[in-house]
């Protein structure tokens, strides 16, 4: 059994050709058309990645590596855009194209009063075209394309509602943002490039193991580790992509796009991207502990310190928007810690029970009339059963009780980084753990605001129609609703219960082959010293064990202790909230500023660009330049030429005089000469 | 065999100005479709040129060569290797788009202004064709004319000044190189272009030598700091006159460095590499910020093209440093195709801003960005283009802008680190001036209200702008057959890089 090149063309194909059917034909198909065409194309493109999937699993087929043209050929250098599809790649590909469907699906829903609703689906189905050729791609410069794609197609995405001012702030800096982790990235191709001669993946991890004893030299007497080099700045790059710390502070901005994109990209799928693209370089990585230390500290900064901002947020999407940076810290801890499967792992349970948060919030905010704030619900669990149903399964799965995907994850990982020697696992020890205390305080104080409690909004139906207009959410008083929440229709409610079942059950059957089983095979490289989930294996006794195991251990009991403060403080004390608010006042003032990190970047990086490219312009290009080198030269020749003008008065005395005092001049420098 | 089909692209549409100008402003419509003729027909026959041309083969082909002035020994010669070839055609192309896009646009005198139009293109052409080095400088210095009196003519309120500037600066610029061509003369007794290459120079004599040439080449690309006329040129100009400003005229900069400096004058360049290579720097990131406070979106995208040819000029001089440098000789073609893409794909995008900006000046009658916002909501389609070409400047993989960026920050990094690092630095800055110039006036709601009145684009426009959009995706998909088009010349012009002359 081989794969075909025809499948995986069409994998890849038929979301772009639902795309440009919906975009560019979207009024001559109409609302139907557009939702129809683009999912029948994910509908194909899903189905082929599970048979991708059993082929490469149970068929035992080889990975696919070829290149379909070439992009440029100069010498013995090449870019191609071709696909390499092994165990990872395919595990991906059913992901993204899984939840996409889901989401393409629940989109009917969600967007049903939109002016802009074949736009949307044009968008996502171009989205989940560029992810596959990121996640297909068998060569770096594809994976710039795809790379970029995505970032395109979620600046779109967040602008999506252009006319609201926040929106198209929120885009822009995402754009720019992800711009300076493409710098890196880019400068990490270039280097891989430089070092080991090829942009082809399969070509450069063969040579990787060239790299060990090579040095960059940086000045005179300075020289950096080559494999470390290539490592930071390709990980530059998934800082912007994967929301890490420092370059986190686009994604909780991206939140102005419509919800199925916030579960789709940033959370489930494009936001991994970074996540994938270092387990995908593992050779690379695996002779740099520099760079794993640096990949490591920074996701354990991540995964604790934006969770804290998590537990003061009163947007219910904010709220799982910083939960996702911490989980992207998560991710990458595990990458840090040479974890790669077990980041690639929680990747995929992350995918399904984010995504469904995701969706379930949104289905709550159609309920409550486009109203985000958590502060204005409350006790809507009997209103729509089925979204607090499959979002406190999504939520379990988040704080990794036993037994859901999310332990099996989160606890793997907790485990690995427990058992790492690296520099700074300590540091990532404590933050990890503390990290599990904070998701569960986080998210079982969101579950409580929204679903549970006293109901804070009022029901005024005086209006009399279900006018719900996106752009104008604000003529109700902030918990005024025209009328009583309900559960959404099936569209949204569908996808919810099929994110909920492998946010259960997926981890239980699959930790075993992909964590510790060598499922991955050759597509994931761990060196022999570096393996802590090698050495986990011995340890592992099957899923159940595990589970089992997890009630007794340090992370379960920091969720139960965190369940037992929220569940008083939310359910049985809720004014207990406003005082420890007031308690903490300092703290709380830095959380909701978010560490100033927003306001330092704006003011240094924004408002200082502007400010040095006025600078540049006023001083250097129409002061210098022009004012005394341009229009200052012509000045002078003018100055001259007035000057000059003056001595052609027109009198005849003036030049007879000239004449003869020339004469004189001339005659005495004659006579000179001849002394 | 018809050999003169080089001859026939430069005097075509120069002699087919004439009967545009017959038609007269009594028969504007005449004059139009006359133009739109010829412009097409060179194009056709610009065509011709592929199936005729030998990519194998690194020489010059199609050559063709008459004694011009006996006296002189000056040839009036011409021949193509494939840099010219992707350049004329890339001319052509614009060509056509030009006078589509002038068409009713144009009130004031059409006929003179298609007429200018075509005499341009001929003779920029001719500066891609020619191979004896005073012919060059004829069709170098009169091409001038005709942009004169485009800026001129139908330019804005402040075209004096600026037609002005324009011409006195790119002038001067010449009079060094025609110097220094009269010295080669002097020393060689020919201005073949060929011969000059071969002729033994030493260090002084070279050095003198580039910078002649430097000069006239750096205020055409134009390279910091003799940037400064291109802004008011921009600003001032018709759409048109533009659209042919950047997407054609700023090459002959780049061309120029390829034929003269590079092959006659090689040790002066490599020596003096680090200062164009400091120059090109400074223009990505100085004009960079520069142009991100641009209250003027002609004056923008003309500062952003600034930037944009740093990588011409970065990719062609960090040539020396990788061949003589670390010896790596298909590093350096890596970087002199990556200066070669990024002058067609500037052509297009740059070309297509102009027009896209133009289109919005054609309805608004402002330029300035502050008197726009939400275009979006009343002309779609229009945003969508405004937007693939925004990404396109932003250097966005898949369209054109990316490819040549791209080549030549992969190269640069052997060159020096360093020099990658600051050139990388566009994909940050570059992104930021043009999509901050997006945010500004494509999204958001609508404030002023006259912007609810614009129109979306009509058929002609969306004509021009898909051509564009078609070239721009085309390359940035494959960019392949154009490498291919130009790789054994730049093969033989890098290994004439490491050709020591002293």
């Amino acid at each position: 059994m081989t794969l075909s090149t025809s499948i995986l063309l069409t994998i890849a194909l038929a979301p772009l050709v639902g795309c440009l059917l919906a975009g560019f034909l979207g009024k001559q198909i109409g609302r139907v058309g557009a939702h129809s065409v683009t999912i029948l194309g994910l509908l194909v493109s899903c189905g082929l990645s599970f048979y991708v999937l059993y082929q490469i699993t149970a068929g035992g087929a080889p990975a696919y590596n070829h290149n379909l043209y070439t992009w440029f050929e100069i010498g013995r250098f090449s870019a191609s855009v071709g696909f390499l599809v092994d165990r990872l790649t395919a595990m991906m590909m059913v992901v993204v194209t899984f939840v996409s469907l889901l989401v393409h699906v629940y989109t009917i829903g969600y967007m049903a009063d939109d002016d802009g609703y074949q736009r949307f689906f044009s968008y996502i189905s171009l989205f989940t075209f560029s992810m596959l050729m990121l996640v297909m791609s068998n060569n770096f410069m594809q994976l710039f394309f795809g790379w970029e794609a995505v970032g395109l197609v979620s600046y779109l995405l967040i602008g999506f509602w252009y006319k609201r001012p926040t929106a198209i702030f929120a885009n822009l800096k995402a754009f720019l943002v992800n711009r300076v982790g493409d710098f890196g990235f880019l400068l990490g191709i270039a280097a891989v490039l430089y070092f080991l001669g090829s942009l082809d993946y399969q070509t450069v991890f063969a040579a990787a193991p060239g790299l060990v004893g090579k040095t960059l030299q940086i000045t005179q007497n300075h020289a950096w580790d080559a494999a470390t080099v290539i490592g930071v700045l390709l990980f530059i790059g998934a800082m912007g992509k994967s929301a890490q710390v420092p370059l986190h502070v686009w994604l909780p901005d991206s939140m102005e796009g419509p919800t199925p994109i916030s579960a789709l990209i940033h959370a489930a799928t494009m936001v991994t991207a970074g996540i994938f693209m270092v387990a995908r370089m593992s050779p690379i990585y695996e002779l740099s502990q520099g760079a794993l230390s640096f990949v490591m500290v920074i996701g354990a900064t991540g995964a604790l310190f934006t969770g804290l901002i998590g537990i003061v947020q009163n947007d219910i999407k904010r709220v799982v928007a910083y939960s996702t940076l911490s989980q992207l810290g998560y991710m990458t801890v595990a990458l840090g810690v040479s974890a790669y499967s077990g980041a690639v792992f929680h990747l995929m349970t992350h995918a399904f029970f984010k995504a469904l948060l995701f969706l379930g919030a949104g289905s709550v905010i159609i309920a409550m009339h486009h109203e985000q704030d958590m502060r204005y619900m409350g006790g809507l669990r009997k209103y729509m059963p089925i979204t607090w149903i499959t979002m406190w399964i999504g939520s379990l799965a988040l704080v990794a009780i036993p037994f859901t995907s999310g332990f099996y994850s989160k606890d793997a990982i907790i485990e690995a980084v427990g058992a790492s020697h690296r520099w700074g696992s300590g540091y990532a020890y404590f933050c990890v753990l503390a990290g599990a205390f904070v998701t569960a305080l986080y998210t079982f104080r969101q579950m409580y605001l929204t679903f549970h409690g006293k109901e804070r909004f009022t029901v005024v139906e005086h209006h009399g129609h279900g006018h719900h207009d996106h752009d104008d959410h604000g003529h109700h008083k902030p918990g005024e609703l025209a009328h009583a929440p309900h559960e959404s229709p099936w569209v949204v409610t569908l996808p919810l219960i099929l994110l909920a079942i492998p946010s259960l059950l997926v981890g239980f059957f699959t930790i075993g082959p992909m964590l510790f089983g060598g499922w991955f095979g050759q597509a994931i490289h761990v060196e022999e010293a570096n393996n802590v989930l090698g050495e986990l294996a011995g340890e592992f006794h099957g899923a159940a064990a595990m589970a089992l195991h997890g009630f007794w251990s340090w992370p379960f009991g920091l969720v139960a202790l965190a369940f037992v403060i929220t569940t008083y403080i939310y359910l049985f004390n809720p004014a207990m909230a406003g005082k420890i608010k007031t308690a903490f006042k300092p703290l709380w003032t830095v959380l909701d500023r978010k560490y100033w990190v927003d306001d330092v970047y704006f003011a240094v990086f924004a408002r200082g660009g502007v400010k040095l490219g006025r600078l540049f312009w006023k001083a250097g290009d129409a002061a210098v330049i022009d004012g005394a080198l341009v229009n200052g030269s012509a000045g002078v020749v003018q100055r001259i030429a007035a000057g000059m003008r003056k001595l052609q008065s027109g009198y005849l005395y003036h030049y007879a005089f000239a004449m003869i005092l020339g004469l004189i001049l001339l005659l005495g420098g004659f006579w000179l000469v001849g002394q | 065999m018809f050999n003169h089909l080089l001859s026939l692209l430069i005097w075509l549409p120069v002699v087919g100005a004439v009967p545009v100008l017959l038609a007269g402003s009594a028969r504007p419509n005449l004059a139009r479709w006359l133009a739109l003729l010829m412009a097409v027909l060179t194009f056709v026959v610009s065509l011709f040129l592929l199936p005729q041309f030998n990519a194998a083969d690194s020489a010059m082909q199609l050559t063709e060569s008459h004694m011009w002035i006996a006296s002189l020994g000056v040839h009036y010669g011409l021949a193509v290797d494939g840099i010219s070839i992707a350049l004329i055609l890339l001319t052509t192309f614009v060509g056509i788009l030009v006078i589509v896009g002038a068409w009713e646009v144009i009130q004031d005198k059409p006929h003179q202004y298609m007429a200018a139009m075509l005499v341009l293109e001929g003779l920029m052409i001719g500066v891609f064709c020619a191979t004896d080095a005073l012919l060059f400088y004829v069709f170098f210095e009169a091409m001038l004319i005709p942009m004169f009196i485009l800026i001129g003519i139908w330019g804005g309120p402040r075209r004096v000044y600026a037609t002005l500037k324009f011409f006195i600066y790119t002038f001067l610029g010449s009079i060094f190189m025609l110097i220094g061509l009269i010295y080669l003369y002097l020393k060689a007794g020919t201005f073949d272009l060929h011969t000059l290459a071969a002729l033994p120079l030493t260090m002084q004599e070279q050095s003198w030598l580039f910078f002649a040439f430097l000069i006239a080449f750096a205020v055409k690309v134009p390279m910091v700091p003799v940037h400064t006329w291109l802004p008011d040129a921009h600003v001032e100009a018709p759409t048109g006159g533009s659209v042919v400003l950047a997407a054609v005229m700023l090459k002959i900069g780049g061309y120029g460095f390829l034929r003269f400096s590079l092959p006659i004058v090689p040790d002066a360049s490599e020596h003096f590499a680090w200062l164009v290579i400091a120059l090109s720097l400074v223009a990505v990131v100085y004009i960079g910020y520069v142009a991100l406070v641009q209250e003027d979106m002609k004056k923008l995208v003309a500062y952003s093209s600034v930037a944009h040819m740093g990588f011409v000029t970065l990719g062609i001089f960090i040539a020396f440093m990788l061949v003589r440098g670390a010896g790596d000789v298909d590093m350096a073609k890596l970087g002199m195709q990556g200066a070669m893409v990024q002058m067609i794909s500037h052509g297009f995008v740059s070309g297509a801003m102009f027009t896209c900006i133009g289109v919005m000046y054609d309805r608004l009658h402002t330029r300035s960005i502050k008197d726009y916002g939400g275009v979006i909501n009343v002309m779609p389609w229009f945003g969508f283009f405004y937007v693939l070409f925004a990404m396109a400047n932003s250097g966005l993989p898949g369209t054109s802008g990316f490819v040549g960026e791209f080549m030549v920050v992969l190269a640069s990094f052997k060159a020096n680190p360093w020099i990658a690092l600051f050139a990388a630095f566009t994909l940050i800055i570059g992104a930021a001036y043009t999509l901050w110039m997006v945010k500004r006036v494509l999204w958001g709601d609508i404030t002023n209200p006259h912007v609810r009145e614009m129109k979306e684009i009509n058929g002609r426009e969306a004509f021009v702008l898909i051509a564009f959009a078609a070239a721009v995706l085309a390359l940035g998909i494959w960019p392949q057959p154009l490498i291919h088009l130009m790789d054994a010349s730049v093969s033989q012009l890098v290994q004439q890089l490491a050709v020591h002359k002293i």
